[in-house]
């Protein structure tokens, strides 16, 4: 209850006699009316709250279990079977992988938002606010098809499952999602700033470079991580584009590529035990791992802040 | 290219000829026509939405920043026509500074703030030397001399908008437009806002738009005073000395608003 409500019973004392002409106000009823509305929204939170919540504490208490210094700093056990071994090849290859595509999709997507809310007048805008709407939606695996059309099947030296394939194909995943979300960040930079800007004699460029994307900078730190989270659980991808790998691989072409969902996948989907325990370590690395990257660039955000 | 410096009417910073301003089909004012002289005040009055604050916008070309907005007519800046073809807005902003409604400091240092704008106009000189005389001549330099690496963004109300007329000084106008530089400060932020305008027109030609009649009569030399014609696109009624304005005006409608019958 806020303190600027002065009915606090369903009769009021102090206004009673006022509250009786042609006016009656209704207090009580509207009252129920507002709490009754206020237990439903709670419980659309606490419902679509709940399966987040098991989906987390069931990761961190299987894969606790299973994670040890050994998975941590070893590389893929090739028997399913055994146990021992980790995914240190799979995190160098999502590290590696999700690293490729942030350099390719960062500057791309940010590039877009800029076109799309600073040219704003341009006829082009529509057309590319329709087709990263496209792209947002077209399922993984079809990108995966495309990378591995146009690039794995090819005879060049860019043929065959790599870690730049695998990067590519990630960054198809996050270009529109960080050009989606840099639009909405770019869009909050006021006007004010950039008329003041204009009106001190300077060029657009200018303005954009020096004034509204270092105000942005932060904004666009968290549509970048975004979409880095997005793309270090990609798997569908990278089935056709990096496959996997058992051993860490330095190699940016000629070399299939692991990477921690794909372990994951591999190990999960047989019936052993001790894969099931491995993969469940994955899973948990995967979401420190994410979670990590956030707060680093959470970090980031706010030291580019004056 | 450049405005030369020749030909410009003797005493005169700027002048509007036939000046009418479109918002796509729409003809926001028309037929403006004003003659502003070096190193005065001029304010322009009249009744919310008349177009005051469009024409002052004209007199820097921040209005082709509104895809839908079309300027016809002249304004003269030393003898030239700054929506000549071949005049660059950039240059006309830069040698004519704004000043906005809601102080809108960049989210940068203070210092930065002073300074980006002379940096991005290519400035040579010492720009730590620039940064303080520019705070000095907004009468801000006492207040941040020993914060100048906080963000403007930490400075009061009444400060940022000093820092932003710091700011425009920095590179080196010769006109400073002002959108109604104190309409959302306290009363004694806009005295010190006002006293430091009576202060810059030593140096440079002040055009201010205002609501408040008294702020008009107390800072101003000249006061244009605009109303709405039945289209409701602005119209200068009347342009004159201040004092003139507010103790004789010539017409009725001028004497109504400035008494506040109407606006």
């Amino acid at each position: 209850m806020t303190s600027t409500e002065l009915n606090t019973s369903s009769e009021s004392v102090v206004f009673s006699v006022a509250d009786k002409g042609e006016m009656p106000g209704n207090y009580a009823a509207r009252k129920r009316k507002n709490q009754i509305m206020e237990g439903i929204l709670f419980l659309a939170i606490l419902m679509a709250l709940i399966p987040l919540a098991l989906i987390l504490f069931e990761v961190i208490r299987r894969g606790a279990s299973a994670m040890n210094f050994e998975f941590l700093t070893s590389v893929q056990n090739i028997s399913l079977i055994r146990e021992g071994g980790g995914y240190l090849n799979g995190l160098f290859g999502t590290l590696y992988m999700v690293g490729i595509a942030s350099l390719i999709a960062v500057p791309l997507g940010v590039a877009t938002a800029t076109y799309v809310v600073e040219y704003s007048n341009s006829k082009l805008v529509p057309f590319i606010q329709f087709f990263t709407d496209v792209m947002t939606g077209v399922p993984s695996i079809f990108v995966g098809l495309f990378v591995y059309t146009i690039l794995v099947q090819g005879d060049s030296i860019f043929g065959g499952f790599s870690t730049l394939a695998g990067g590519l194909g990630l960054s198809l995943i996050m270009i529109p999602i960080i050009a989606r979300a840099s639009e909405e960040v770019i869009r909050l930079v006021p006007d004010d700033l950039r008329n003041a800007a204009y009106g001190l004699g300077a060029r657009r460029w200018q303005v954009v470079m020096q004034i509204v994307l270092p105000t942005a900078a932060s904004g666009l730190i968290t549509a970048s991580m975004l979409a880095v989270a997005r793309a270090a659980g990609e798997t569908a991808v990278l089935l056709l584009t990096a496959l996997g790998a058992f051993k860490i691989v330095p190699e940016l072409l000629g070399s299939p590529q692991a990477a921690l969902p794909l372990i994951i996948f591999n190990e999960a989907r047989g019936p052993f035990e001790p894969a099931h325990a491995r993969a469940w370590a994955g899973a948990l690395e995967l979401m420190l791992l994410v979670l990590l990257l956030t707060l680093i660039a959470r970090y980031i955000g706010r030291k580019t802040q004056v | 290219m450049t405005i030369n410096h020749n030909g410009s009417a003797a005493g005169l910073a700027v002048e509007a000829k036939n000046m009418n301003v479109y918002y796509g089909s729409f003809r926001a004012v028309k037929d403006i026509s004003l003659k502003i002289e070096r190193n005065s005040i001029t304010a322009l009055i009249g009744p919310s939405g008349c177009g005051k604050s469009t024409v002052l916008r004209s007199f820097n070309r921040m209005n082709d920043l509104v895809p839908s907005a079309r300027v016809e007519g002249e304004i003269l800046f030393q003898g030239n026509n700054i929506y000549a073809e071949n005049v660059d807005p950039v240059e006309v902003r830069r040698r004519i500074g704004m000043v906005f409604q809601k102080p809108n400091p960049f989210p940068k240092s203070i210092y930065e703030n002073v300074a980006w704008g002379a940096r991005i106009n290519g400035f040579k000189g010492n720009m730590d030397e620039l940064v303080e005389q520019s705070l000095h001549h907004a009468a801000l330099w006492d207040e941040v001399k020993d914060k100048l690496d906080q963000s403007g963004l930490s400075l009061s109300g009444g400060q940022q908008q000093r820092l932003c007329i710091a700011r425009t000084i920095a590179v080196k106008p010769e006109i400073i437009l002002m959108d109604e530089p104190a309409s959302a400060l306290d009363p004694i932020a806009t005295l010190r806002i006002e006293d430091l305008i009576r202060e810059l027109k030593k140096e440079y030609t002040i055009l201010i738009v205002t609501h408040n009649m008294q702020q008009a009569a107390r800072a101003s030399d000249y006061t244009a005073f605009f109303n709405m014609d039945s289209d409701r696109a602005g119209y200068l009624v009347e342009f004159s000395e201040t004092d003139e304005i507010f103790t004789n005006p010539k017409h009725e409608l001028t004497e109504q608003y400035i008494t506040g019958r109407f606006g």
